[in-house]
């Protein structure tokens, strides 16, 4: 990676001896120059990166082998889920990463103003996707929709769309603009008597342990949802430092540095989409 | 005191007050924090080991009383598929038929037994001292603390690619720490360091706080490899290339991989098992949907691999140990180099053989059992490359040096036992004995702490500026390695005839196995050995602070870019960064010279200017 230092000539060491002496105040001492603190900062995030990823794939694994073990699970329960707010969400962030790549152009470029309005869209997209998840959220929450350990479905255990994919008005799904579906008005029957539901649409129709796939749910779409958090933190970070005029041609590294972390949330949801919401 | 050459201040003087060492961004000071931390929870896991191996030593006073068995003595679950009876259940049925008889017997005399730890005790003390010892000492011992110093020192380099993260990842040590402590202090732990499902999701025990423990530690330790793999790359010093690097520095390179690329998948498993029992999310629990045989592959996925954090970085101190005092050119240094490459990659590839009684597939457990073999390959090559740098060297037996030869024959037994336990047809009879204790005892007591104090004593006097004196030193080391045998080759004699592991109470046993108590008090008389062993490693060392000679800046001839500067190193390490040119060679040990008077080795490396 910086073979190149490692095969320098003596006359090149010689003039960075020279160079050594004036040691800009954005470079930390022990590094040579801004050039490989930049190196060095951007090979620390890859290698955290890797981190991450390994840090998703033990979910990733989690989820293949209940896939595995329960497929009838996972078609029926995915049915719960809204397409069109994860689809949104999807795009959401796809767009938040073309805004975060161009503030790192415009760190680049210097353009001040340009990176503190694309950071701030960004930021601002990362707050809509948590919004959006809230809303989902909150929507499995009334419906008692959660993981298998609090798995309490409130109405009898019919999805919003049968097994043939039909939508179904009073399901879940039209409860998207916020209106809590119709079947369940009394939102707190005793805890038994939802116990009962459940075991009948258990009976009826329902496969057994449709608990595990909210499990998975929660627990993978709760990582990620940390993450953005994380994200937003990173950015406001940023933000406050590219009001500051921090960053110039020289020294960039942190947008850039945030910018991949921010591409790695989105690439993590681009693959929890599909496996979650959209299961043939 | 005796400050370095042209009046530049070293680290130790350089800034005073606790802050300027709680906050400091300095890698020789975060070193040093480490250390004593370190020594701290070793003692602290030393104890639980000596509470132990005291209850164990006789074996019930009297015979017949009410044993209550232990709930949690084996938390391996699903225990043997094979159907083949074992040494080991062949002590457990007649552990079994015998307890009825014995609870029948205790209903009409009431002589209840003596025992030091009740039974729930003991499976808090073992597990507390296997979790300590393992997430608190060994695995950050030698990387994080004489990693820490040394690494950025061997470089050439001013200090760690990133040293406030290097900082924060002690300050997650430390945090991780109090949460251990935190388990110890409400009402402790006794799922054994495995932390295996579904006992862990069901216990009344402190699950999620030693859970959350492990996963920041886990960080910390992330950190620490982050930085050590962009130190490596960006930060060594002009004209030091990948092959004129210290061999320490390539192991603590290959541990760097391992680190980040295992513990993530122990941080998310460790977070599964919180989540699981504060709100029974499910994901292991049988009843729920959850497979608890997925718990133990996450888990191995990350301590298979955690195995070779910790021996890989003791065999980085070993091959500088054993060509400083052979005075003599390490033999076979590429292959020395590539063979920690090559453990840390087949590292990941053998995690399945912790899982041979699991339930895994034949088929699986054949493949595991050949790719563990693998891992034998590299480790042979470090051994023999060893003991050929040996091989008509000038052998000087001090301190540091016996700590190498101890850990030569040590981890010679320690992988060889391993084979037993890499075979299938041997392993599903050893399984869950105490051999199992005795192999891992013998690797990581043996090879990774015997590696770790023979690293600090050779530091010592750079990290101190303080010589030690070598006798004592050297009757500590005899007596560590001494003890730690009488400690654990009893071990490996119960363990093949059947004794199994984490029995609170084995004098059921006794009447088939007579020969049992001899060698458990054997045991216990080492552990106490060794106990005098650290105490003297400690009184030396301490020792030496107060009264040792001053440490010159190359005490002991060695040719590593660390010994170029002064003990202790001043602030910025080195007073000119160094400068190698074509011929470095930091094993090239011919240009230095003893000088008697001084006890320091004087001249200057070929290839340095």
């Amino acid at each position: 990676m910086n073979n190149s230092s490692a095969l320098v000539t003596p006359s090149a060491l010689v003039e960075s001896e020279g160079e050594h002496h004036e040691h800009p105040a954005y470079v930390a001492h022990h590094f040579d120059s801004a050039e490989q603190q930049f190196d060095a900062g951007k090979l620390g995030v890859w290698v955290f990166l890797l981190t991450e990823i390994l840090f998703f794939s033990g979910l990733f694994c989690a989820y293949a082998v209940y896939r595995g073990n329960h497929p009838e699970v996972f078609v029926y329960a995915h049915h719960f889920l809204d397409k069109n707010l994860g689809a949104l969400n999807t795009a959401v962030l796809i767009f938040s990463s073309l805004t975060m790549a161009l503030a790192v152009r415009a760190a680049q470029l210097e353009q001040r103003r340009a990176l503190i309005v694309l950071l701030g869209v960004t930021l601002l997209c990362a707050f809509v996707f948590l919004g959006v998840k809230c809303v989902e959220y909150r929507q499995k929450w009334e419906h008692g929709l959660l993981w298998a350990g609090r798995y309490h479905p409130a109405h009898h255990g019919e999805p919003a769309e049968g097994p043939k994919g039909a939508v179904e008005p009073g399901g879940v799904e039209s409860g998207i603009g916020g209106e809590p579906t119709p079947s369940t008005p009394e939102q707190a029957p005793t805890y038994l008597l939802q116990q009962v539901t459940s075991s009948e649409a258990v009976s009826a129709d329902a496969p057994r342990l449709v608990g595990a796939f909210f499990s998975i749910y929660f627990a993978m779409t709760g990582l990620h949802a940390l993450h953005v958090i994380g994200g937003i933190g990173a950015i406001t970070w940023l933000l406050v430092r590219a009001v500051r005029g921090d960053f110039h041609r020289f020294y960039f590294g942190p947008v850039d540095y945030v910018g991949l972390y921010w591409h790695l949330v989105d690439l993590v949801w681009i693959f929890l989409f599909p496996l979650l919401y959209l299961i043939h | 005191m005796n400050s370095p050459a042209s009046g530049s201040v070293d680290y130790l003087h350089a800034d005073r007050g606790i802050g300027s060492w709680i906050f400091t961004l300095d890698h020789k000071r975060i070193g040093v924090m480490y250390l004593v931390g370190i020594v701290a929870s070793l003692f602290l896991g030393g104890l639980f080991a000596l509470a132990i191996r005291t209850h164990l030593a006789i074996p019930g006073l009297t015979h017949g009383g009410s044993s209550a068995v232990p709930t949690a003595s084996n938390p391996e679950p699903v225990a043997t598929v094979a159907p083949q009876a074992t040494a080991g259940q062949d002590a457990v049925a007649a552990l079994a038929a015998e307890s009825e008889a014995a609870t029948a017997a205790s209903a009409v005399q009431e002589t209840p037994k003596r025992y030091l730890l009740t039974p729930r005790q003991y499976n808090q003390a073992f597990t507390l001292h296997g979790a300590i010892m393992i997430f608190l000492v060994i695995i950050p011992g030698i990387p994080a603390a004489l990693g820490n110093f040394v690494l950025p020192l061997m470089l050439g380099a001013k200090d760690v690619a990133f040293p406030r993260l290097n900082l924060a990842s002690f300050h997650l040590w430390v945090i991780g720490a109090i949460f251990f402590l935190a388990v110890l202090a409400t009402g402790g732990l006794d799922t054994g360091w495995t932390f295996y499902t579904p006992y862990s999701t069901t216990t009344d025990t402190r699950v999620v706080t030693a859970a959350l423990g492990a996963f920041i530690l886990g960080f910390s330790s992330i950190f620490t490899g982050v930085n050590f793999i962009a130190t490596v790359h960006m930060l060594r010093a002009r004209g030091m290339s990948w092959f004129k690097m210290p061999l320490f520095v390539w192991s603590l390179y290959a541990t760097a991989v391992i680190q980040v690329l295992a513990t993530p998948v122990l941080g998310i498993t460790l977070l599964l098992v919180a989540a699981e029992k504060l709100l029974g999310l499910g994901i292991f629990d049988p009843k729920l949907g959850g497979d608890p045989v997925l718990f133990q592959h996450f888990f191995w996925f990350y301590s298979h691999p955690a195995v070779y954090i910790m021996i890989l970085p003791g065999m980085g101190v070993v091959s500088e140990l054993i060509s400083t005092f052979s005075r003599k050119h390490i033999f076979g240094y590429r292959f020395i180099a590539f063979s920690s490459v090559a453990i840390a990659l087949l590292g990941f590839l053998v995690w399945g053989h912790h899982m041979f009684t699991s339930g895994q597939s034949r088929l699986a457990s054949m493949i595991f059992s050949a790719l563990t073999f693998s891992v034998s390959i590299p480790s042979a090559i470090k051994v023999f490359n060893w003991l050929a740098t040996m091989y008509k060297g000038s052998i000087s037996l001090q301190t540091p040096m016996c700590y190498a030869l101890a850990f030569l024959f040590l981890f010679g037994i320690g992988g060889l036992t391993g084979l037993f336990l890499g075979a299938l047809s041997t392993d599903v009879h050893l399984h869950d004995t105490y051999f199992v204790v005795a192999h891992f005892h013998y690797v990581m007591f043996g090879g990774t702490l015997v590696a770790f104090l023979g690293g600090l004593h050779y530091w010592w006097p750079k990290m101190t500026g303080k010589m030690f004196n070598d006798t004592l030193g050297r009757l500590g080391a005899v007596a560590v390695f001494l003890g730690m045998n009488l400690t654990f080759f009893p071990q490996f004699v119960l363990g093949s005839r059947g004794m199994p592991r984490r029995y609170f109470d084995y004098s059921l046993l006794l009447d088939r196995h007579p020969e049992f108590a001899g060698l458990n008090l054997l045991s216990t008389a080492g552990a106490f050995l060794t106990l005098i062993g650290f105490l003297t490693v400690a009184v030396c060392l301490a020792h030496s602070l107060w009264r040792g000679r001053p440490a010159p800046a190359n005490p002991w001839g060695a040719a590593t870019l660390e010994w170029q500067t002064s003990s202790p190193p001043p602030k910025e390490n080195f007073l000119r960064p160094p400068v190698l040119s074509e011929g470095y060679d930091p094993y090239y040990l011919d240009d230095l010279e003893y000088d008697n008077k001084t006890g320091a080795y004087y001249g200057v490396p070929l290839g340095l200017a």
